[in-house]
């Protein structure tokens, strides 16, 4: 300590201490700095809007406007929330190939992260429905029967008993629900996409939702058993009448051409 | 027919004993003879002789399928509880588990998953009633078109004609049963036809519901219509319909040996009641396999009944589709009266509807009336020989076809990728326009195919020889028919067109013709004019141009 001491009044003692200092205050605060995530993710965020916009002003901006402000092709995105997208573009309704009654459902030509941030894009537009975690749609704690209850009530005026579609007016359609995924029902109920209204929570709640997607997966899902045989499309009695008349009837017919034809010889007596 | 015949028997007891025992067989015959006289009866008819023709066995296919629906009917009722209280589902079925509904559809699932064999008979009972009214249509097209409902059978195809209509209803009232949530749409449709009716729809729909709708008693109703009234009616037309079969005997297409005055065939017993026989089973079989392999009216994916609920594809059986089909197309009118609405929109559908039946039930009196033919005809036409008839029975089939077409519209658009309203209006349009085209077309096709009768029968057959005659000439070689084949193309008859009787009496006073007479004039003009069939080659032609004067 002597030779600290006898040093102090020496001319770099000053600025000694101020380096010591600053290494000081330095290194605490690297050690104490609170590592600021949010700011890592704002840089993320920000890039897939950009991303997402440059996805925009390829695929979209022709018809919804270069700021999603819309035209006379397509509707203004604004508001419409990442659940629209990620049901529009996932399903492969949008990029539409053509203006029609409505936009059929084709081969999806986004991967899932460029949906991401076509969807980040849009909900920064405005503020919407956000996609649907799994713990919303998975089967757990789903009531099947409620579900067919609401669903009859509230879906199959148009999408049928069982979900297998129907015709609206000129031209449009609701489509079958076979092979949809759950999230995406979720989404089409949440968001109302093309012909269909929409049933926001406070209409139908997070639990509904649910419980009509577990029905749709017990009674129109990929292993839907059909107890009585041959569903014939689940259409009813057209499809019922149609195969009546040609395997019932029609091979009755067979049958009684085939009988006549064959006769007793007459004795000759 | 012999009603002594039971004195003229040698009785068991007798001096027939002496030839030694009578075999068992023969002694329950004697038993039941004495009481019952079968031999008479059987004498009468098991020798029988029904033709061969495979469109002959359609009615058949209707007898069988009938059956199978009574006796699969029989066993539903034993499950089945017609009572619209109101119960919780337990079943095995999981996606109603704890649905309210009513008895009548709690039972039609218990029957479809917890009664041992139950769905397979309901899907018969249901796919059996499917065929029997396909069959009777088809077999009621075949009388059509070949004639069989001229004289003396023209009861008897208002006894089919009834027996088409009441199994309709019988349909109608048996798929309501279940009371799911399908047919439950269709009485609401009837409901609404029955509210149309101007004064007094109201009142009806009332009686027939017991107040509002659909309250608590239209399925017991509609059960005691279904499994009693209107099978018990069916069961009697069907046979008288089979009693005038045998009375009237069958008729036969014309060929050599077949007359007016005869049948040739084979005789009932044994040949037909063995076919007949086997033909049941083989009915009963394909109903079967069918009922197996293709689901048929599935409640459970339909759910239980509910005023408040509705889905799209609902439509009937295909028997009650022309309604829908009338019903779909017809704009919405309505007329306010005096505070009173009347519903066009509903109203003139439900009058069009019998309208749509009686056409075709109304036929063969008409025809009788153009004609004025007052014999028996017990040879049948062949279709293109009487163009007008085949012509006016498939612009019937068109118009019915048409409306059934309305009745699936939204299947057709959204399976055809079409618009429901393009279709609505293809079929506003063809209700009026396709009958005729079918009409037209349909007498140009039978004219066709008689100059083509007229032309083998002149020619022969085409041989597909081609022949170089000496001095270079090339021709095809033409075979003449058989004597069989001639007279099969040449045996049918033609009318002359009917004129309208003397209008100068034997006094010389002048009398008018009526309007009805002017009317059939016309009409039988237009059946048996000039432009409505092809002159059939008579003898002179043929032997004129068989004599060998060429080859022309």
């Amino acid at each position: 300590m002597k030779k600290l001491s006898a040093r102090r009044r020496h001319p770099l003692a000053a600025v000694v201490v101020l380096l010591l200092a600053l290494a000081c205050t330095g290194g605490l605060y690297v050690l104490f700095a609170p590592t600021d995530k949010a700011a890592a993710d704002e840089t993320a965020q920000s890039l897939a809007i950009d991303e997402g916009q440059k996805l925009y002003a390829v695929g979209c901006a022709s018809c919804h406007g270069t700021g999603g402000q819309g035209s006379s092709d397509g509707p203004s995105l604004v508001g419409v929330g990442a659940a629209a997208v990620d049901f529009q573009v996932g399903t492969g309704r949008m990029p539409a190939q053509q203006p029609g009654a409505q936009v059929p459902k084709k081969k999806v030509i986004y991967t899932q992260p460029q949906i991401d941030q076509l969807a980040a894009y849009i909900s920064s537009l405005g503020a919407g429905p956000s996609v649907p975690t799994k713990g919303d749609y998975g089967p757990g704690g789903a009531d099947i029967a409620k579900g067919g209850e609401l669903f009859r009530t509230n879906c199959a005026q148009c999408h049928n008993f069982t979900g297998k579609g129907g015709a609206l007016t000129h031209g449009k359609f609701a489509p079958d629900l076979e092979g949809v995924s759950p999230k995406h029902i979720y989404e089409a109920m949440q968001t109302g996409p093309q012909n269909m209204p929409s049933f926001p929570d406070s209409t139908l709640s997070e639990q509904n939702k649910k419980d009509i997607i577990a029905y749709l997966d017990a009674v129109n899902g990929d292993d839907t058993e059909s107890p009585g045989g041959l569903e014939l499309g689940g259409l009813g009695p057209v499809s019922e009448g149609l195969f009546g008349w040609i395997f019932g009837l029609g091979s009755l017919i067979a049958v009684a051409v085939w009988v006549a034809a064959r006769t007793a010889k007459a004795k000759k007596s | 027919m012999s009603t002594t015949a039971s004195n003229t028997n040698p009785s068991a007891d007798g001096p027939g004993r002496s030839r030694g025992k009578a075999p068992a067989g023969e002694k329950v015959a004697d038993w039941a003879d004495g009481r019952l006289g079968i031999y008479s009866l059987a004498k009468s008819n098991m020798r029988k002789i029904f033709p061969d023709h495979w469109s002959f066995m359609l009615g058949e296919v209707c007898l069988y399928s009938f059956i199978i629906i009574i006796l699969t009917g029989v066993y539903l009722t034993l499950f089945f509880h017609p009572s619209m209280n109101e119960v919780e589902y337990h079943g095995s079925y999981v996606p109603l588990q704890g649905q309210l509904m009513s008895e009548a559809f709690n039972s039609t699932m218990h029957i479809s998953f917890d009664v041992r064999g139950g769905l397979l008979i309901r899907q018969i009972h249901h796919w059996a009633a499917l065929i029997f009214l396909a069959g009777m249509f088809v077999h009621m097209m075949r009388v059509f078109f070949t004639g069989a409902f001229r004289k003396p059978r023209e009861v008897n195809w208002l006894f089919g004609f009834l027996l088409f209509v009441l199994g309709m209803f019988t349909g109608f009232t048996g798929y309501s049963l279940p009371d799911d949530l399908l047919s439950g749409t269709g009485v609401r449709f009837m409901e609404g036809a029955i509210l149309s009716v101007p004064i007094v729809g109201t009142y009806l729909s009332f009686f027939l519901f017991g107040g509002e709708f659909p309250g608590g008693d239209f399925v017991a109703r509609f059960y005691s219509i279904h499994v009693l009234l209107l099978p018990g009616i069916m069961l009697g037309l069907v046979v008288g319909h089979l009693i005038l079969v045998f009375y009237h005997k069958h008729t036969q297409f014309a060929g050599p040996g077949k007359t007016n005055n005869n049948v040739v065939g084979m005789p009932l017993l044994p040949v037909y009641m063995a076919k007949a026989g086997g033909f049941f089973f083989l009915v009963f079989g394909v109903i079967a396999a069918i009922a197996a392999i293709a689901s048929i009216n599935p409640i459970w994916a339909m759910g239980p009944y509910r005023p408040d609920q509705v889905s799209t594809g609902a439509q009937p059986d295909w028997y009650m589709g022309f309604s829908e089909g009338l019903i779909r197309v017809m704009p919405g009118w309505e007329i306010n009266f005096w505070g009173h609405t009347l519903v066009l929109g509903v109203f003139i559908p439900l009058v069009i509807f019998p309208l749509v039946l009686v056409a075709i039930a109304v036929y063969p009196f008409i025809e009788a009336w153009v004609t004025g033919d007052k014999r028996e005809h017990h040879i049948l036409d062949r279709p293109r020989n009487v163009p007008t008839r085949t012509a006016f029975g498939v612009a019937w089939m068109t118009w019915y076809f048409v409306l059934l077409i309305g009745g699936g519209n939204d299947l057709i658009a959204t399976h055809f990728h079409l618009s429901i309203n393009s279709i609505t209006w293809f079929v506003r349009v063809a209700f009026f326009v396709a009958p005729v085209v079918a009409f037209v077309i349909t007498k140009r096709i039978c004219l066709g195919l008689q100059r083509r009768d007229r032309e083998t029968v002149l020619h022969g057959r085409e041989s597909g020889i081609i022949k170089r005659l000496p001095h270079g000439e090339f021709i095809e070689v033409h075979e003449p028919l058989s004597q069989e084949q001639l007279h099969t193309l040449t045996a049918h008859e033609q009318y002359r067109p009917a004129e309208i009787g003397p209008t100068v009496d034997d006094n010389g006073v002048e009398r008018k013709a009526k309007g009805s007479e002017k009317l059939r004039a016309k009409l039988s003009e237009a059946y048996y004019g000039e432009e409505a069939q092809i002159p059939k080659p008579t003898v002179e032609e043929y032997k004129e141009i068989t004599s060998g004067h060429g080859h022309h």
